[in-house]
């Protein structure tokens, strides 16, 4: 580089740290605070030299990164055009035939994992497995059929509440009858999930003829919709105080102790995403996975090639929000209480988050971002007070680096040989 | 009937507190069809701007008049600020980009702003001062329509009259329409788009600081999370009266502000917010593409 563009550069730099000093001043060097009614300004000189300094530094750092960005993107698009068999399989493992023996290995920590580590590593853990069934699911909404969902959390405590409410109305003569209340978990799982499947045929019933985000904003609505009735039906469902002491389940007749449920839950969370993801795969490929994808594409040409929309769009859903009931029944026996601030808006946006930072449509990359998004930020808990801001830079950070997700989908491609090619 | 003018003015007021941040919402869908979910954050920064302004000004004993202009042309100045930083940092290098990157930026920019002022401010409610002028002329009639809901239903007029005129007459509405409509093309015939782009968050955002300065001058209160719930509320509106229509996002904040004012008033007070998001559906349902939107022909 040259001085002179080297001074520009820093000429560049220091304008955007005056300006930043400029713009924070009100916000962070001057304080609020208001007694009876007055308000008055404390001013914390000290911080003004750090936003310089900071913003100095970073606005450097920022345009090296979005050139180096770009410059990458515009290199791996050569690579693509021609190439695109070994970009695909050195995705995450240069060998394709390591994969078996690394999914292998996978497993088997994750077998292990409850064992080697503590019981609240373990409920991170099955929080996070839970993340990855809601992803999953999503994805099959969002990341096939191309439908934005934005009321994904209500699936989610459908499935919730369908087990909170059997717990509290039949809960009591089941239990009465000699039954042991492990059984409800296991007879609300598939009841949930119905139930959540149920809901999500009726919403998309009106959505049949909405696009985009007018899609978007309806499922929001019956997101709030659900989570407002939760709320105020308060003889019903306990209102904002929720369910408690909804029963994990028992294993082969036996109450366990919070620990050992713990692990038994994580199994069961473990073979539901091992089911989940066995599913998705299987849809993908299926001839409605391939409608669906059209669907995404084009929805006006994939209705002139004779594909029934009506039938793919429930179908989507139906599909979709299953797995958002089921996750939902995990959840209640694993918290033992719900109530309905775990369902609002924000859930619903980092679910869609998980699917869209991982990769929308790559089942490894909706795997991986889910179990990502729900681990940073339990383990940025040292960070105390400033972990929701350094989340936030996180995500903004990785949509503008890794803006397909972190492992992008992979299409299918019918290539040419390079051999051919190069004759 | 008295009962039925009263809930009728109090969902009107409500529905032109809407329309203020639904049109600076439906301004930056119109020209780059993003949800900007750090809209609402931009009116928190706003109200906070002119809180904190004010109260220094006020501290150093300005009169009142002075002390309500300078902290809202501040206000104004810094969140038109904060609008072209944040569309610098957080939307331009996505703008090829899939669109649920951008929204998945734009919610990551909301996280942070939310946090910022939680850090940097306080995370309790403040009360917020009203320095608004009172009309001693609608004492009387203060239960149906106070002096602030007035200037508020005024300001919402005024604004929308003068958006309209920008976009259809200045050279920069046409380029801004000519954006809105395909971006490539415009560049094409010699459009700025980064500068129409920019402009957009400006204006989009000095709307949202009025309408911090003015709502929270109502509510008389601020806190670092109502951006969120207001943001919401105002893309409802948004959407209801056709994302993308000035006039529509007027409308569709009506609409909304009386159906839950009469919703409130006829049926049950607990369901405030679900009157709205059910309307929504209604609506939808009948026009999917909200009130005022143009029905587009699909092309293949």
């Amino acid at each position: 580089m040259k001085a002179s563009s080297i001074l520009k550069e820093i000429g560049k730099s220091l304008i955007i740290a005056i300006g930043c000093m400029v713009l924070f001043f009100p916000l962070m060097v001057m304080k609020v605070n208001v007694t009876r009614g007055v308000a008055h300004i404390n001013f914390r000189w000290n911080v003004l030299p750090l936003i310089g300094i900071v913003a100095f530094v970073l606005s450097f750092v920022w345009s090296e990164a979005l050139e180096w960005n770009e410059k990458r993107a515009s290199a791996k698009k050569v690579e693509n055009g021609l190439d695109n068999n070994r970009a695909l399989n050195g995705r995450y493992l240069k060998n394709p035939a390591l994969r078996p023996i690394f999914l292998f290995a996978l497993f088997i920590f994750a077998v292990a994992f409850p064992f080697l580590f503590g019981m609240y590593h373990t409920n991170v853990m099955i929080t996070a497995f839970i993340y990855v069934i809601l992803g999953l699911g999503l994805n099959i909404i969002v990341g096939l059929g191309g439908l934005l969902n934005l009321g994904y959390a209500a699936f989610f405590g459908i499935g919730a509440y369908t087990y909170g409410l059997i717990w509290k109305y039949i809960g009591p003569s089941f239990v009465a009858a000699g039954f042991n209340p492990g059984w409800l978990f296991w007879i609300s799982l598939p009841l949930a999930g119905i139930a959540a499947t149920v809901f999500g045929i009726i919403l998309s019933l009106p959505v049949l003829r909405l696009r985009g985000d007018y899609l978007a904003i309806v499922t929001l609505a019956f997101g709030e919709i659900f989570h407002m009735v939760m709320q105020n039906a308060g003889d019903i469902t306990g209102g904002a105080t929720g369910i408690s002491l909804i029963p994990r389940p028992w294993f082969l007749g036996q109450k366990l102790r919070p620990p050992e449920a713990a692990t038994y839950i994580y199994f069961i969370a473990l073979v539901f995403v091992i089911i989940t993801i066995f599913v998705v795969r299987r849809i993908e490929d299926s001839r409605v996975g391939r409608a669906l994808e059209a669907m995404r594409e084009d929805e006006v040409a994939c209705q002139a090639m004779g594909i029934d929309m009506v039938k793919n769009k429930l179908i989507t859903f139906a599909v979709g929000t299953f797995w958002a009931g089921i996750a939902g029944v995990l959840m209640a026996s694993q918290t033992t209480y719900i109530n309905p601030d775990s369902f609002t808006l924000w859930e619903s946006i980092m679910i869609l988050m998980a699917v869209v930072i991982g990769g929308t449509g790559s089942i490894p990359g909706v795997i991986a971002g889910a179990i990502l998004l729900k681990l940073l930020p339990e383990y940025f808990r040292p960070l105390a007070q400033y972990r929701m801001l350094i989340y936030g830079i996180a995500m903004i950070l990785i949509i503008i680096f890794k803006s397909d997700g972190l492992i992008p989908r992979k299409r299918k491609q019918y290539t040419f040989k390079e051999k051919e090619l190069a004759k | 009937m008295e009962y039925f003018i009263k809930l009728f003015l109090s969902g009107t007021a409500k529905g032109s507190i809407y329309a203020l941040m639904a049109l600076g919402y439906t301004m930056v869908y119109g020209i780059i069809q993003l949800i900007n979910f750090a809209h609402g954050e931009i009116y928190m920064i706003g109200g906070f701007t002119a809180l904190i302004l004010g109260g220094f000004f006020f501290s150093k004993g300005m009169p009142v008049s002075l002390v309500l202009v300078f902290s809202i042309l501040l206000s104004i100045m810094y969140a038109a600020a904060f609008g072209f930083t944040i569309e610098k940092i957080a939307y331009k290098p996505l703008r090829e980009k899939p669109r649920l990157s951008a929204l998945i930026s734009a919610i990551g920019v909301s996280i942070i702003l939310q946090n910022f002022v939680l850090l940097s401010q306080t995370e309790k409610f403040l009360p917020f001062p009203n320095y608004l002028p009172e009309f001693a002329w609608l004492l009387p009639y203060k239960e149906y329509l106070n002096s602030t809901q007035l200037i508020i239903l005024i300001t919402t007029a005024v604004i929308m009259v003068l958006l309209t005129l920008l976009i259809k007459f200045t050279r920069m509405g046409k380029a801004m329409r000519a954006t809105a409509q395909d971006m490539h093309m415009a560049q094409l015939v010699g459009v700025d788009i980064n500068q129409v782009i920019s402009l957009t968050f400006v204006i989009g955002s000095a709307l949202a600081a009025i309408g911090g300065v003015l709502i929270c001058s109502y509510m008389g209160q601020i806190n670092y999370y109502i951006g969120f719930i207001a943001g919401i509320k105002a893309f409802v509106a948004a959407v209801l009266g056709g994302i993308g229509s000035i006039p529509g996002a007027v409308l569709g904040s009506f609409v909304l502000g009386w159906t839950e004012s009469f919703g409130t008033g006829y049926v049950s007070s607990d369901y405030e917010d679900a009157f709205a998001f059910l309307i929504l559906i209604i609506i939808l349902l009948i026009k999917p593409d909200g009130i005022l939107g143009r029905t587009r022909r699909q092309k293949v």
